[in-house]
């Protein structure tokens, strides 16, 4: 079973998701960034899905999962790189991954992540 | 094999020359190229009989090479514009020099039948495909207008805008969706605006397709402003009760670009 | 790699799962679909295959190149032995929202392909059979 790696830049982790994943390493994932934004202190998550062709409810449930569980561990989660297919279907499934933030790429996305610290600082 | 087959290769195994001259005959063609088609339609009915392959089954993979020489047969047919019962006379037109062959090779009326029945196969076949080729090239056609009209053009920096014309029905909105989302990721673009200055009438349907298109847009990391409301759809709107789901809406394009400009950071000043 | 035009494997693990859209992905390159239709019909199998082994207790899918009025098309089946399901109407509404709910994205399935067809019902197992066409 692949583990997918998390890398860490200043603040944010970051994720890339590449391989067709099984269910459990979804579940992995989930546990493995968890642990590591408690343990860094990172207030920041990037999940790069551009090279993701098909998202799933699974994956779909897990993306919400993670941004849910970074939010209380104070950590802002932005998803980026969603490719066109995968919108239109996700929309087609009834599947809105609310509560997710997303950004068209890892350049948006960090662009985001730093105005959610902005705003986290100015409200701390 | 069956006897009748048999009687069938037997009579393929003939002359060759005589019986394509024969079909050409009868069905009027001097054409070369069609002359080639009706060679190579042959050679591969004989062949598949000479292998074992039965009649009764022309679906199945050993008859896959005359199958395709067939399609190809109608394909180039319908691109020429003639009628799907042009390509039918042309196959049938091979039973008469058949049945000559056949008979003259001392097949029984159980041979004849088995041939003639074998040529209205293939004839069906043709047929069949000939439509499907139409419908193909007629669903082409029907894409390449619906791009036409729906073009997706950069209106500033980040800021791309997608005029609707006409009717919205699922496929044009698939077509403006897959188009549109497609731009956005190659562009970097955070706005789109969909102007529905065009579109007649926006009823439940509609709305639904629109707000696919908008949910699919956010999912990517980009928002969309829809303009061109006129206040009959705006009263359409509000009375069927439909939730917008808070897209901002301009009545114009023009109300739009300024909207986008002011979100994605821009300030425009007269220069006097 | 040229697909069979028919053909099943297990849905019994996770990796079959995986496997399964692979084949399915497989299957639609070779009856070359656009990439939209190929994605839906992926994501429509993952769901139904994750259904057969979770609710299912596992099964199989099956596939078939399909043809109709001169259309080509291609045909899943996904098969369990398990409890079956009980209340259709329900397991076909839309109780859905994102990341909750437990449902079994059968309604979301439905609108991803041309044809659906479920037959289940409690101690005999559920079929479902879904078809793109091109």
């Amino acid at each position: 079973m692949d583990r997918i790696p998390i890398l860490r830049m200043g603040k944010t982790l970051l994720v890339t998701i590449q391989v067709d994943m099984q269910d459990q390493t979804a579940l992995t994932l989930q546990d493995d960034l968890a642990n590591e934004i408690a343990k860094t202190g990172a207030n920041g998550v990037m999940i790069d899905i551009s090279a993701m062709e098909i998202v799933d409810s699974f994956v779909g449930r897990m993306l919400s999962s993670i941004s849910g569980i970074a939010g209380i561990l104070s950590a802002t989660t932005v998803v980026v790189g969603m490719q066109p297919a995968v919108a239109i279907t996700l929309v087609e499934l009834g599947l809105s991954l609310e509560g997710v933030r997303t950004a068209l790429n890892v350049e948006r996305g960090i662009a985001l992540l730093d105005r959610a610290r902005e705003e986290a600082q100015i409200g701390s | 094999m069956h006897t009748e087959d048999h009687s069938l290769l037997n009579a393929l195994r003939g002359d060759e020359g005589a019986i394509i001259d024969a079909w050409m005959q009868e069905a009027s063609s001097k054409d070369a190229r069609q002359r080639a088609q009706a060679l190579e339609i042959l050679k591969l009915l004989r062949d598949a009989l000479a292998s074992g392959s039965d009649t009764n089954r022309l679906e199945s993979p050993e008859w896959d090479g005359l199958r395709s020489a067939l399609t190809e047969l109608s394909s180039s047919r319908a691109a020429q514009g003639q009628s799907a019962s042009d390509t039918n006379v042309f196959v049938l037109a091979l039973k008469k020099p058949l049945f000559a062959a056949v008979s003259e090779k001392g097949g029984d009326a159980a041979a004849l039948w088995t041939m003639s029945r074998t040529v209205d196969k293939l004839a069906q076949h043709t047929v069949t495909t000939f439509q499907e080729a139409r419908e193909n090239i007629i669903r082409r056609q029907q894409e390449e207008l619906l791009e036409l009209s729906t073009p997706v053009v950069k209106l500033w920096e980040g800021v791309l805008a997608v005029p609707m014309i006409g009717v919205l029905d699922s496929s044009r909105t698939q077509m403006v969706m897959e188009a549109l989302l497609q731009k956005i990721v190659e562009t970097g673009s955070e706005l789109a605006i969909i102007d529905i200055t065009g579109v007649p009438t926006v009823d439940t349907l509609v709305a639904q397709h629109l707000l696919k298109t908008v949910s699919a847009i956010r999912l990517m990391g980009a928002d969309c402003i829809i303009s061109g409301i006129r206040p009959q759809i705006a009263q359409t709107i509000v009375h069927l009760g439909i939730d917008l789901q808070g897209v901002s809406t301009k009545a114009t394009l023009a109300d739009a670009l300024a909207l986008a400009l002011q979100r994605t950071g821009w300030r425009v000043t007269r220069a006097v | 790699m040229e697909a069979e035009p028919t053909g099943s494997m297990p849905l019994l693990s996770e990796q079959n799962i995986v496997a399964s859209r692979q084949m399915v992905r497989t299957l639609c390159q070779s009856l070359k679909f656009s990439l939209i239709d190929q994605t839906k019909m992926i994501t429509a199998a993952s769901e139904l295959s994750r259904n057969a082994l979770i609710h299912g207790g596992g099964g199989h899918m099956r596939w078939e190149f399909v043809e109709r009025n001169g259309r080509r098309g291609l045909q899943l089946h996904f098969e369990d032995e398990g409890p079956g399901i009980a209340d259709m109407s329900l397991a076909m509404s839309d109780g859905w929202t994102s990341g909750k709910g437990m449902g079994l994205g059968l309604p979301g399935s439905k609108r991803l392909v041309n044809d659906f067809d479920i037959d289940s019902a409690p101690g005999h197992g559920t079929r479902v059979s879904i078809t793109k066409w091109k």
